[in-house]
């Protein structure tokens, strides 16, 4: 229901102001019985109906004054009435263009579009809220005119035909076993459960103090986490469409995600130790411009975007070739002589090279495999500390984009690391022009 | 790596001086005033006489760790070595540094240096290079800032 104007200027959807308004609205509307269905004269209720004409006000101005329309190859969104902001997005900056949808959202038929740019500040421009049926036709529009600017300034896309067949579904996460490995992952949380059980059990008196006292609240945190956890990676689905791979899920709030061959930085492979023996992992991806967004608590910050919350091994490294193309599969053990450096971590480590990828094995109690394209590596870190220097040891670090993937050749033989770190230099050299000529 | 030897470059001399003098000061000045305060007793003396072999041990620490210090920019690259105990080596190629500060704090003024920071988009790139002579760093930053738009990659 965005209003058009003759120039091109489009307002949002003019329930916005109520959506953003998230847990606020609700508040309001509990404010609001009173005054419809109460017995009270209405000047009793005269702050609260202050307060929420003020607050409807405050967003039906907002909403007024928020328009964007589409010039040439830029999105412009102008916001703001006191402090007026006009912001320009290039398109042929943008990294993806993801559909939010929060409960609420849901519930009154609109959605969130965000559209991530790259660029070190990783801004994100945010349509909120646009009516649910325009959602896709937009979302479309977008993406073919940022794939047009692209083609225009000669920033290799990488894209596939714009009428490619049709996505295929490669993945959906199953509920129970996403419920199990979200509790398995966090052993702790188990034997606090048992160890309450058996608290009732002995002496429900005791039990029922601590969780009076403190461990209730304490309780409640916990759940929340577990919860949003479960909220987001509900019935996740992976496909394979035209702009590369497709990412869409959620219980409550809904989000679908498009994830570029090129954005990716990094791909990680996570077995936490009470996963291993029913053979799952998890699979993560750090991505270029992913930043916080809304819906996403604090926790998620500098995360990764998990592509699959848990699946078998064999079908994480399916993905896995799909976005690192060529990963090196021969990976060599390190010296004998790291046990006595690195005994909960010497069974584990490994690392291996292909001429376009480095693939890196590490964890003490759980199993992280790394996998860094190198054209995407930033930097080299050679470093030996004293204890490796006794041993004759040497570290290999690469360093990539963002926050969660650290992919490291740890513990290696001297000579081999300086080899290491020759090679890798220089195929991430040949890497980096490879895809400049692209 | 290989770099020939000629093609590193070192930290100014005076750097080291700095550094020496931020350990001499403070140990010697301690050491005054607790032999003074202490009127000369035994204990103040022994306390004195050790401020000043700590000193003195990190007044050597102190030049192994300058030694340790230096840089060579090769035709794709920039090598940064440092530290003693834990030796490290940071390869930044030209094309991936997003920016370059050159910082100077009050003490570094003082010896007329700067300290050039290169930035990339991984937090964890680590190249730092301090105790620049004035137009050395202004120099160095130049070239970087040549070299990284000339072979700028795209993320």
């Amino acid at each position: 229901m965005s209003t058009g104007t003759p120039d091109g200027w489009h307002r949002l959807h003019p329930l916005s102001p109520v959506v953003r308004g998230g847990r606020g609205t609700i508040a309001i509307a509990i404010l609001l019985v009173p005054l419809l269905f109460g017995r009270g004269r209405l000047s009793d209720a005269f702050p609260q109906a202050a307060i929420v004409g003020v607050l409807a006000l405050g967003g039906f101005v907002s909403w007024l004054v928020t328009r964007w329309r589409i010039e040439d190859d830029d999105l412009r969104i102008e916001t703001g009435l006191l402090r007026r902001q006009s912001l320009r997005f290039p398109l042929a900056q943008v990294q993806a263009i993801d559909v939010v949808r929060p409960g609420l959202a849901r519930l009154f038929r609109v959605a969130e579009l965000r559209l991530r740019m790259a660029g070190a500040s990783g801004a994100t421009a945010r349509l909120a809220y646009v009516g649910e049926g325009e959602v896709d036709p937009l979302r479309d529009r977008l993406l073919a005119l940022a794939r047009g600017a692209r083609v225009h300034e000669g920033i290799p896309t990488g894209d596939a035909e714009p009428d490619s067949p049709p996505e295929r579904v490669l993945a959906i996460v199953p509920t129970g076993p996403l419920v199990a490995s979200i509790l398995l992952e966090r052993g702790w949380l188990i034997v606090i459960l048992a160890g309450l059980l058996s608290g009732f059990v002995v002496s429900p008196r005791t039990a029922a103090a601590v969780i009076g006292g403190g461990g209730f609240v304490w309780a409640i945190s916990i759940v929340t986490v577990l919860w949003r956890r479960f909220n987001q990676q509900y019935r996740l689905t992976v496909a394979e469409g035209a702009e590369g791979l497709h990412l869409r899920g959620g219980l409550v709030a809904l989000t679908a995600e498009v994830i570029r061959p090129g954005r990716v930085q990094a791909v990680r492979l996570v077995e936490p130790i009470l996963w291993r023996p029913l053979g799952w992992c998890r699979l993560e991806a750090d991505l270029a411009g992913r930043q916080k967004g809304k819906g996403e608590g604090e926790a998620q910050r500098g995360q990764l975007r998990t592509l699959l919350p848990v699946a078998k091994r064999t079908l994480a490294l399916e993905l896995v070739d799909r976005l690192v193309p060529d990963r090196p599969h021969d990976l060599s053990p390190p010296p004998r002589r790291v046990r006595w450096k690195s005994p909960l971590r010497y069974r584990v480590l490994r690392w291996g090279r292909s001429d376009t990828c480095v693939a890196t094995v590490s964890g003490r109690l759980r199993r992280v495999t790394c996998w860094v394209p190198l054209e995407k590596a930033q930097s080299l870190r050679h470093v030996q500390g004293p204890v490796q220097r006794r041993l004759r040891l040497a570290s290999v670090h690469v360093d990539t984009a963002g926050k969660g993937v650290h992919a490291t050749l740890r513990d290696r033989d001297a000579a081999e690391a300086a080899e290491a770190l020759k090679d890798l230099t220089d195929l991430a050299r040949a890497a980096r022009k490879r895809v400049a000529v692209v | 790596m290989v770099v020939e030897p000629e093609q590193w470059r070192t930290p100014s001399r005076r750097l080291l001086r700095l550094r020496r003098w931020e350990v001499a000061v403070p140990a010697v000045a301690v050491a005054v005033v607790v032999a003074l305060a202490g009127g000369r007793s035994s204990w103040a003396l022994g306390f004195a006489g050790g401020v000043l072999v700590a000193g003195a041990i990190v007044w050597v620490v102190v030049g192994r760790r300058y030694q340790s210090w230096g840089y060579a920019e090769r035709d794709d690259d920039l090598l940064v070595r440092r530290g003693v105990l834990f030796a490290r080596l940071s390869v930044v190629p030209y094309g991936r540094m997003q920016f370059i500060d050159v910082t100077a704090g009050p003490l570094e003024r003082v010896f007329g240096l700067a300290t050039v920071r290169l930035h990339t988009a991984a937090a964890a790139t680590d190249a730092r290079i301090p105790g620049l002579e004035r137009e050395e760093a202004g120099r160095l930053r130049d070239r970087l800032a040549e070299l990284g738009e000339a072979q700028a990659a795209g993320l």
